[in-house]
């Protein structure tokens, strides 16, 4: 650590303890814009401007089924700088689930989670699913239309788990519908515990880096290293100042959403889940729930919690997509499985219609296991084609999954954002 | 294996934990306990008022009435049974449409087109002194419509 910068004070103890965070020097490759894109600080920035916010505005909210809406309003309209706050945490909040599901693709294709990453990998994915769920939470928290029909569709898909989905959706819900009982949980939840849980797990996730010797690089025999003040955190301080540029100008001139306030006798048409949940829903619609609510989100979850401890046999770590091939791989099957997921979902729609011609057969059947298999096994065929005729060995594979599932989500998520309208239809 | 001080101590918190995460499961949580268990039945007013082969929306009881050409009643929730959107008449088919996800019922609450896999959930009915009371409380599961839901005067 350095004691004595250039005007020769030194770091008062608060500075010393963020600086922590870093090495005193650090490999010039490390530093590098495109080894990272700041997406991780970028992240953690967010966290901070969304708890500074967040704090801000409990200050105006009542989480009450009657007075929840008319706060929102009265921070819109009687409060200075009302509408802004809540326009910052709005985009902050957005802004993050891009951000840390860019940081987890970054984390994935440079190969970073394996040997010692591994845990880390654990840490950051628990994180993730903590975005989505102060999101979620606080997605129900302004009580419009909006809000209480996203948590009725969402908090339903729970129901479809077998055994214990009624009793866990009650657990969510405090209630067998979304009312006043929910309001209170993702209440104490968005502002209470979500957040208490993002700062041990950010504390992890930050040690964690530092044990396994910060960021992933390709092994060289010579190493290049430098100071980090100023050469690193003057990067950082520049990429968040552009980062809260952004928001507070963004923030100005878009206005976070409010529709009417909640109608539970009424749900508009179409009733959408959040947006980042939307591939989910767009699945729930072609399948049975029970491959689109149970088994894909476990399989798919469980595939990621174990990506760093499947069996690889020629690991580059720090490598851009492990190899040339792994990159060939990684961008035509994101492509491929992208267009295939489009034109499966357009044909499902129009043309196929397996509840129709098998009706007299089990649904499970007709409407699940069938599309099921049109999806898989194309998929098993490419994946062979692969193995056999540009010899992708088992690395190159798996990732050339996580990109079809990543592709495939997005694409749904597309399709159901931009391409449906009235009745969940397809515009096209 | 023996079993030493921590472990017991470590087990025995687990086997605590676990006690109280079922009773959450089983949702032992309840925000608001009401003072008397009088079970506020509603009152859909007198059977003979209703018209045979019609259908009759209650949306403060959240359900559809419906009085077959027989003269049986049904209540059926109007909660669509795939995501809990609230359904809406159709008049062509005079049946339910769900605006969520497009789900189709008939007059029977049967599905018509997926994504929805059961029928509309119905009320249980009891008819005292020739009024209607539906039991909004106790939504009842089915897989197919049976006669036996009907509820006759």
């Amino acid at each position: 650590m350095i004691n004595k910068n250039i005007e020769g004070r030194s770091p008062s103890s608060i500075e010393k303890f963020f600086l922590h965070l870093h090495p005193s020097k650090i490999d010039t490759r490390a530093i590098k814009f495109n080894r990272t894109f700041g997406l991780g600080g970028v992240c953690a920035l967010l966290f901070v401007i969304l708890s500074l916010t967040g704090l801000l505005l409990r200050f105006s909210y009542i989480p009450t089924v009657e007075h929840a809406y008319d706060s929102i309003l009265g921070l819109k309209y009687n409060t200075i700088f009302g509408q802004f706050i809540r326009n910052l945490h709005h985009l902050s909040a957005k802004f993050l689930i891009v951000a840390s599901f860019l940081h987890l693709v970054r984390v994935y294709y440079s190969q970073s989670i394996f040997n010692k990453r591994g845990e880390n990998w654990i840490y950051g994915l628990l994180m993730l699913f903590l975005v989505l769920a102060s999101s979620f939470t606080g997605y129900l928290l302004p009580w419009d239309q909006l809000a209480y029909w996203a948590i009725t569709v969402i908090t339903q898909i729970i129901e479809y788990i077998p055994f214990i989905g009624h009793s866990l959706a009650y657990l969510v819900r405090g209630s067998d519908t979304v009312d006043g009982n929910t309001l209170l949980n993702f209440y104490t939840l968005h502002t209470g515990i979500l957040p208490l849980l993002f700062i041990f797990l950010m504390s992890m996730h930050f040690w964690l880096v530092r044990k396994a010797g910060g960021v992933a690089l390709p092994k060289r025999d010579e190493i290049q290293k430098v100071d980090v003040i100023p050469n690193l955190v003057s990067k950082e301080i520049m990429l968040a100042s552009i980062v809260i540029a952004a928001l507070f100008l963004i923030a100005v001139f878009y206005d976070a959403p409010l529709l009417d306030q909640a109608n539970p006798l009424k749900s508009p048409n179409p009733s959408k889940a959040p947006w980042y949940f939307l591939g989910a829903q767009e699945l729930l619609l072609h399948l049975h729930p029970f491959f689109s609510a149970v088994i894909i989100p476990f399989a798919t979850a469980l595939f990621f919690f174990g990506l760093p401890y499947f069996k690889y046999n020629n690991l580059n770590i720090g490598v851009w997509f492990n190899s040339p091939l792994g990159k060939k791989i990684t961008i035509q099957s994101g492509v491929i499985a992208f267009v295939f997921t489009f034109v499966l979902i357009y044909f499902l729609e129009h043309f196929l219609h397996f509840d129709l011609w098998l009706s007299n057969w089990p649904s499970i059947i007709s409407t699940g296991f069938i599309p099921v298999l049109l999806y898989v096994v194309p998929v098993a065929i490419y994946l062979l084609f692969w193995h056999k005729k540009h010899q992708a060995n088992r690395t190159e594979l798996i990732m050339a999954c996580t990109s079809i599932i990543l592709s495939s989500y997005i694409s749904m998520l597309l399709i159901s954002l931009l391409l449906r309208g009235e009745g969940m239809l397809m515009i096209f | 294996m023996k079993l030493n001080r921590r472990k017991f101590i470590t087990r025995l918190l687990v086997a605590v934990a676990s006690i109280e995460a079922l009773f959450l499961i089983k949702g032992s949580v309840n925000k608001v306990a009401s003072a008397s268990a009088t079970n506020n039945l509603f009152n859909a007013g007198k059977a003979s008022s209703f018209d045979t082969n019609k259908l009759y929306p209650f949306l403060t009881g959240q359900f559809f009435l419906k009085r077959f050409e027989d003269g049986g009643f049904l209540a059926m929730s109007f909660k669509c049974t795939h995501l809990g959107c609230v359904v809406n008449t159709n008049s062509q088919t005079g049946g339910f449409n769900c605006p969520c996800h497009a789900s189709q019922f008939n007059k029977f609450g049967e599905v018509l087109s997926a994504p929805a896999t059961r029928p509309l959930d119905y009320f249980p009915i009891t008819i005292e002194k020739g009024e209607l009371l539906i039991d909004t409380k106790t939504p009842i599961r089915r897989s197919s419509f049976d006669k036996s839901q009907l509820t006759y005067v």
